[in-house]
């Protein structure tokens, strides 16, 4: 049994709008006041209703995330070692079908570019590699781990979705985290927007999380990528699906990104607008559904919109980050995966989270 | 009158034992440690960052405070006797503070697996303060593995909730000779002097010092507490009663023979 047996395929017909049409103010307000929330109070807390409700919400949410974190934001950086890429996601600046210098850097390459990062302070990484297993399988990503192990404290990967041994064997090469989000919950969505490539195979991304769960990974973080499908509903199921992974595995540090679409190589136009108030309702919800859930908010966001959800249930951050393969040493500008937005060093961010009473941790783990 | 705390051959001043975990900044941890008077402060080793000064938490710890490494992180014996000897190797000291959580969500202690961290960390020379759920047959086990004091929980960790575990804490304190250290759970300073006027040897404070508004001044509100139940216990308070006491009780008549 998996999630999608044991979850999404009760809610798969679910009827959203008569739900959502049915609620009353009554019922937001109750659900806000609950210590404990379902799956469908949390869906409630996403529904147009809840948006009369989200400065209680954000009141609620922001002194859980207090209570269970502490004044803390958790950094983190990404690395980009390779964009090789089989796949023809529709919405990717790395796709097969667009073309940009492929590349994918040497042992020597990495380590020039964890030097730059480690000399920011940053402790915690994240490789990226698109997906492809002739130019970057996972000896190549086992190599990348070996150097990185010298500058870093904790690993995590966002690759391609990979077998439970594979994650076992990366675990055991120095891995403790895993991102990867399902881009959409919606199957038909799915198929659609992965016309080619192994990536078509919905059913092995979705459970690839719960496969890194199982392979003993520390960290978990799941994510759609807004802007694809009604993100309501994508909410929804990533919420429900990083509660299904944190009943089952209750070791595993599980959390969730709200990744919102950012204009990328190739040009195309998010299906869906997702305003920051959504942004902010989607956060709010999640948080008061699973008071010990990390939120992740990347450099995707801007700038002033990030400074302000420092307080809104956030936990970790990403800083100083670059989506080129080899963008920081490169003397060249190289094709990234998509423009950040919030350009800040990890310097300009540290002030930032101390200018709001809040410490920014650079270091949460360590290797055993 | 003389009221040493005696834990692995130090004699400990202060009661109150400080978390470090959720300060808005590191930097406040020498103001809360003076205002409060606080001896021992446990630090996690994963957030201990030696290559970096400015941002160590370690390095914000006074010098005369005695320096317990938590292993927070760990999700069995293994990962918490390895973070152990990690924080030994890093110059943080023998104490260890024990902490094996493998359920995410209310961070509750796994008592079996600290068990056997205890046994192994004591074996090796360490002094052992084991967190735990306040379980009486656990509380034996740890103190025949060599534990130095038992830690049990007042309410899942930052909480607030208060002693909701009291009755449990009540019986270790009972019927276990080692130092009872409440850890986790304690809101308020009146928690901290009802645990104190107990009979707990000390009480662990992080979360309801380091996200009060004033972080310092709590601080000092919660050493003067523990200060106040402690003197309290001392002092033998008087017995409570359902029902005032009789002026002519039942047996007053047997005065007269």
């Amino acid at each position: 049994m998996s999630f999608y047996e044991e979850v999404y395929s009760s809610y798969k017909q679910f009827d959203c709008q008569r739900f959502f049409d049915r609620l009353t103010d009554p019922e937001i307000r109750r659900i806000i006041a609950k210590d404990r929330l379902t799956g469908l109070d949390y869906l409630a807390l996403l529904s147009p209703r809840a948006e009369n409700f989200l400065e209680e919400m954000a009141l609620k949410a922001h002194r859980l995330t207090v209570q269970q974190f502490g004044r803390v934001i958790f950094l983190f950086t990404p690395l980009y070692v390779a964009n090789y890429c089989v796949n023809h996601c529709l919405y990717c600046g790395f796709q097969a079908h667009n073309r940009l210098e492929r590349k994918k850097l040497s042992p020597a390459e990495v380590e020039a570019e964890a030097g730059v990062i480690a000399a920011s302070g940053l402790k915690h990484i994240l490789i990226l590699t698109g997906e492809s297993r002739r130019e970057s399988p996972v000896s190549y990503m086992q190599e990348c781990v070996e150097v990185l192990k010298k500058y870093f404290t904790s690993i995590s990967i966002e690759v391609y979705p990979l077998e439970e041994e594979e994650y076992a064997a990366l675990i055991a090469a120095g891995v403790d985290g895993l991102t990867i989000y399902q881009e959409t919950y919606n199957e038909e969505a799915y198929a659609e927007l992965h016309p080619a490539g192994p990536k078509r195979n919905y059913r092995f991304r979705l459970d690839a999380p719960e496969r890194g769960c199982r392979a003993g990974m520390r960290a978990v973080n799941l994510g759609a990528l807004l802007g694809l499908h009604e993100w309501r509903s994508e909410a929804f199921f990533t919420g429900l699906h990083a509660d299904y992974l944190q009943n089952k595995y209750p070791a595993v540090e599980v959390s969730i990104s709200p990744p919102r679409m950012r204009p990328q190589l190739g040009g195309f136009q998010p299906r869906v607008d997702v305003s920051d108030k959504n942004l902010v309702q989607y956060i709010l919800a999640f948080r008061l559904f699973m008071p010990r859930g990390g939120i992740t908010v990347s450099t995707r966001e801007r700038a002033e919109l990030r400074d302000r959800l420092v307080k809104l249930g956030v936990t970790k951050m990403s800083a100083g980050s670059c989506t080129a393969v080899g963008g920081r040493t490169a003397a060249d500008g190289a094709t990234g995966q998509f423009d950040i937005s919030d350009e800040r060093g990890v310097t300009e961010m540290t002030g930032m989270i101390y200018s709001q009473g809040y410490q920014p941790v650079f270091k949460d783990w360590q290797m055993l | 009158m003389i009221d040493s705390l005696v834990i692995g051959g130090r004699e400990i001043s202060s009661r109150l034992f400080l978390g470090t975990g959720k300060f808005p900044s590191n930097r406040l941890i020498p103001e809360v440690v003076a205002a409060s008077g606080v001896q021992v402060v446990t630090v996690a080793l994963r957030r201990v960052d030696l290559d970096f000064e400015e941002e160590n938490i370690a390095a914000y710890v006074p010098g005369d405070c005695i320096l317990m490494p938590n292993t927070s992180g760990a999700r069995n014996a293994e990962e918490a006797v390895r973070i152990a000897r990690l924080a030994k190797a890093a110059g943080c000291g023998n104490w260890v503070k024990i902490e094996v959580i493998t359920d995410n969500r209310y961070l509750l202690p796994d008592n079996y697996e600290t068990i056997k961290a205890t046994e192994i960390l004591a074996a090796e020379g360490f002094t052992v303060l084991p967190y735990m759920s306040p379980d009486l047959m656990a509380a034996k086990r740890l103190a025949e593995a060599g534990a130095a004091a038992v830690m049990p929980l007042g309410a899942p960790i930052g909480s607030n909730r208060g002693l909701r575990t009291k009755e449990m804490i009540r019986i270790l304190i009972e019927e276990i000779s080692l130092p009872v250290i409440v850890d986790a759970g304690i809101g308020r300073p009146s928690e901290a002097a009802a645990a104190m006027e107990m009979g707990a040897a000390a009480v662990l404070v992080n979360t309801a010092i380091a996200t009060a508004s004033d972080p310092v001044a709590m601080a000092r509100a919660f050493g003067r507490a523990v200060e106040a139940g402690r003197t309290a216990y001392l002092a033998g308070p008087g017995e409570t009663r359902q029902y005032a006491s009789a002026s002519s009780p039942l047996t007053g008549f047997l005065r007269d023979e």
